[in-house]
């Protein structure tokens, strides 16, 4: 069910559900769309070799935790189809990018747009911090920088089974904070895990504003490197830059794939929010008129009707 | 005289996970000191040396489990729950990997004081969602801790002893079960790892102070039999003193307090192990003594609760054992 549209056109089109959900309710995760888009899209559109859903394009409500009294439990994984040896796997480390990887379920035909409507709302499996039931999610991330260490993990288990399916992990810039994502690329690396990649999300931006601001990282790629990992720095709105740097021959290491992104890419307006564009919450109803009809304009659809 | 097996987890672990493809054996830099050396030489295919990095070790593990396997992660305890609650929790806990934690050097077994005495572990543990909880006692309980541990549909939980270890006890760990050590009708003693072995040091002094005493030792802690112990109980006179070799609040006195409480039992409880202190680093018989773990505190908790002294010095308990922290069974000097 891959390449029914060009990748541009999904990113363009979950840019367009993450706009007319976060005007509709007055905001959202809005920024991580401009940046992420691309990547997504690319991950469900071509890269990943996925089966089909197992799982009911509506989601089903909320259906308990994982326990002993819960038998019938399941993730939100078979939304990227089933966990068979041939196919790859994806975790969404930044699990608070789950509406844009709600709005990418949708548009490759995964889920059914009904799922969004589902967002946040009481009882619903269509959580704001995906939870390993959320639609497309297989384990808990929502901690930031546990991501990459269950992607090894995984992988590792399935390089002994010969599965030849490999495990992607998409991140976000700022786990680089955390400690435990460089434990991951070591252990990444001294276990010869090289059916383990991720893409990271670039955007320089993280909860309390620009991450120059709250702490430096310096050069990543050079970390990334001298941990062990084989690691591409690449434009992250250049699909074609995408494939290629997947691509890169990574024998015995894991791949990482910087995609250096911008935080208001095709919506400049949201520049005037910045340095915080983490979650973005209209101040007055003259900001979100502003927005809607700037955006709507930027992604050539019509300004949303929303209640005033 | 008892026994003392050496080692016992090597050979155990050895045994048990041999030879089994989806058991993979995990160490953070203590190989040794947690009885896996020769496991690791031996069976490499099975083993995966995870360096001084146990938040990555626990979402990897995490990550093994998801992918089918059963991995035994073997650390000192302190390390496996402090630093990386966060992991345990999202990785392993939550969605019920069938990860098995097996914590060496449980509260003063270790002189390595407060950073390497895992004094609260149980406490977090039971307050953990589909968690497990398994303490050894004795030699034998090592030897079956594996086998138990394995049999558990999710995440496990275990105190393991290391060293030279007391056999006590000639059955397996059954899950679930409580092992009923004396039946005696005034005062019921409840004794979880190596409390155990100091609780039945004071037995025949107590007998001779004309006391019958009920002594049930605990290898399960969660899941809890609350009906089995409530029988117990109601087959005593006074009361019930608890001896733990972990803080009183959350451990062992917390679950009998609980079981008590909940079923409305009015009578007397005496909790024994440390009391919201820290310990610090010493032998373990000096530790004991001097934080109330012993038989000789037992004997003060039971006079306590009975309102009367019973004349009973360290003269009139059983031997102790001594151990020597530098003996050649131990790793290393921690």
């Amino acid at each position: 069910m891959q390449n029914e549209r060009t990748t541009e056109d999904v990113a363009l089109g979950l840019r367009r559900r993450v706009f007319e959900h976060t005007i509709r309710n007055n905001g959202g995760y809005l920024s991580q769309a401009c940046s992420a888009a691309e990547q997504l899209a690319w991950l469900y559109n071509e890269e990943l070799k996925l089966g089909d859903p197992t799982l009911p394009m509506i989601p089903k409500p909320f259906e308990g935790v994982p326990a002993p009294t819960n038998p019938g439990y399941h993730t939100g994984a078979g939304y990227n189809g089933p966990a068979a040896p041939e196919y790859d796997r994806l975790f969404i480390a930044p699990a608070h990018y789950a509406l844009v990887a709600y709005a990418t379920l949708i548009e490759v035909g995964r889920m059914a747009p009904e799922g969004l409507e589902m967002f946040n709302k009481d009882g619903s499996s269509v959580e704001m911090i995906g939870a390993e039931h959320s639609p497309g999610m297989e384990v808990h991330n929502g901690t930031l920088g546990i991501g990459l260490s269950t992607g090894a993990g995984l992988a590792y288990g399935r390089k002994l089974r010969g599965e030849p399916g490999r495990t992607w992990v998409f991140m976000s810039d700022g786990e680089v904070q955390e400690g435990q994502t460089w434990e991951a690329v070591a252990a990444a690396q001294f276990h010869g895990i090289d059916n383990l990649c991720a893409i990271m999300d670039v955007n320089d931006q993280q909860c309390d504003g620009a991450m120059d601001s709250v702490m430096e990282v310096g050069d990543i790629r050079a970390k990334f490197i001298e941990f062990g990992a084989t690691c591409v720095e690449i434009d992250g709105h250049d699909i074609q830059a995408m494939r290629d740097a997947a691509k890169e021959p990574h024998d015995g290491k894991p791949l990482i794939i910087l995609a250096r992104t911008s935080p208001y890419q095709t919506m400049p307006i949201l520049e005037e929010r910045f340095p915080r564009l983490h979650y973005v919450r209209f101040k007055s109803p003259d900001e979100r008129a502003r927005f809607n009809t700037s955006i709507a304009a930027d992604l050539g659809v019509d300004p949303v009707e929303y209640a005033h | 005289m008892v026994e003392m097996v050496s080692r016992p987890y090597a050979a155990a672990f050895e045994k048990f996970a041999a030879g089994k493809p989806e058991i993979l054996c995990l160490s953070a830099d203590l190989t040794s000191s947690c009885e896996i050396d020769g496991f690791r030489d031996r069976h490499p295919e099975q083993f995966l040396s995870m360096g001084m990095a146990e938040q990555n070790m626990l979402s990897f593990a995490g990550g093994l489990g998801l992918a089918g396997f059963r991995p035994f992660i073997h650390t000192f305890g302190v390390f496996m729950y402090r630093r990386p609650y966060d992991q345990l929790m999202a990785s392993i806990a939550y969605p019920r990997r069938k990860v098995r934690l097996m914590g060496f050097l449980p509260g003063v077994t270790t002189p390595g004081g407060m950073t390497h005495q895992s004094i609260e572990d149980i406490s977090v543990m039971r307050s953990i969602p589909n968690m497990t909880i398994l303490e050894t006692g004795d030699a034998t309980e090592v030897d079956s801790i594996c086998e138990a541990a394995d049999s558990i549909d999710g995440p496990v939980w275990c105190r393991v002893l290391r060293g030279s270890v007391p056999r006590l006890f000639d059955t397996p760990i059954k899950v679930g079960e409580m092992r009923v050590l004396s039946e005696g009708t005034d005062i019921l003693v409840v004794s979880s790892g190596i409390s155990t072995e100091e609780a039945m040091r004071a037995r025949s002094a107590l007998a001779k102070a004309g006391l019958s005493i009920r002594h049930i030792h605990l290898h399960t802690i969660k899941p809890f039999d609350h009906k089995q112990l409530l029988d117990h109980i109601g087959s005593v006179k006074h009361g019930v003193v608890t001896l733990e070799n972990h803080v009183t609040e959350g451990g062992v006195g917390s679950l009998v307090a609980e079981t008590m409480a909940d079923a409305g039992i009015g009578k007397r409880l005496v909790r024994l192990g440390l009391k919201d202190t820290y310990a610090h680093g010493g032998s373990r018989a000096y530790l004991m003594r001097y934080y109330g773990l012993d038989a000789l505190a037992l004997v003060g908790g039971i006079e306590d609760l009975m309102g009367a002294r019973f004349g009973i010095t360290e003269d009139d308990l059983a031997t102790a054992r001594v151990d020597d922290v530098h003996s050649l069974v131990k790793a290393e000097a921690l």
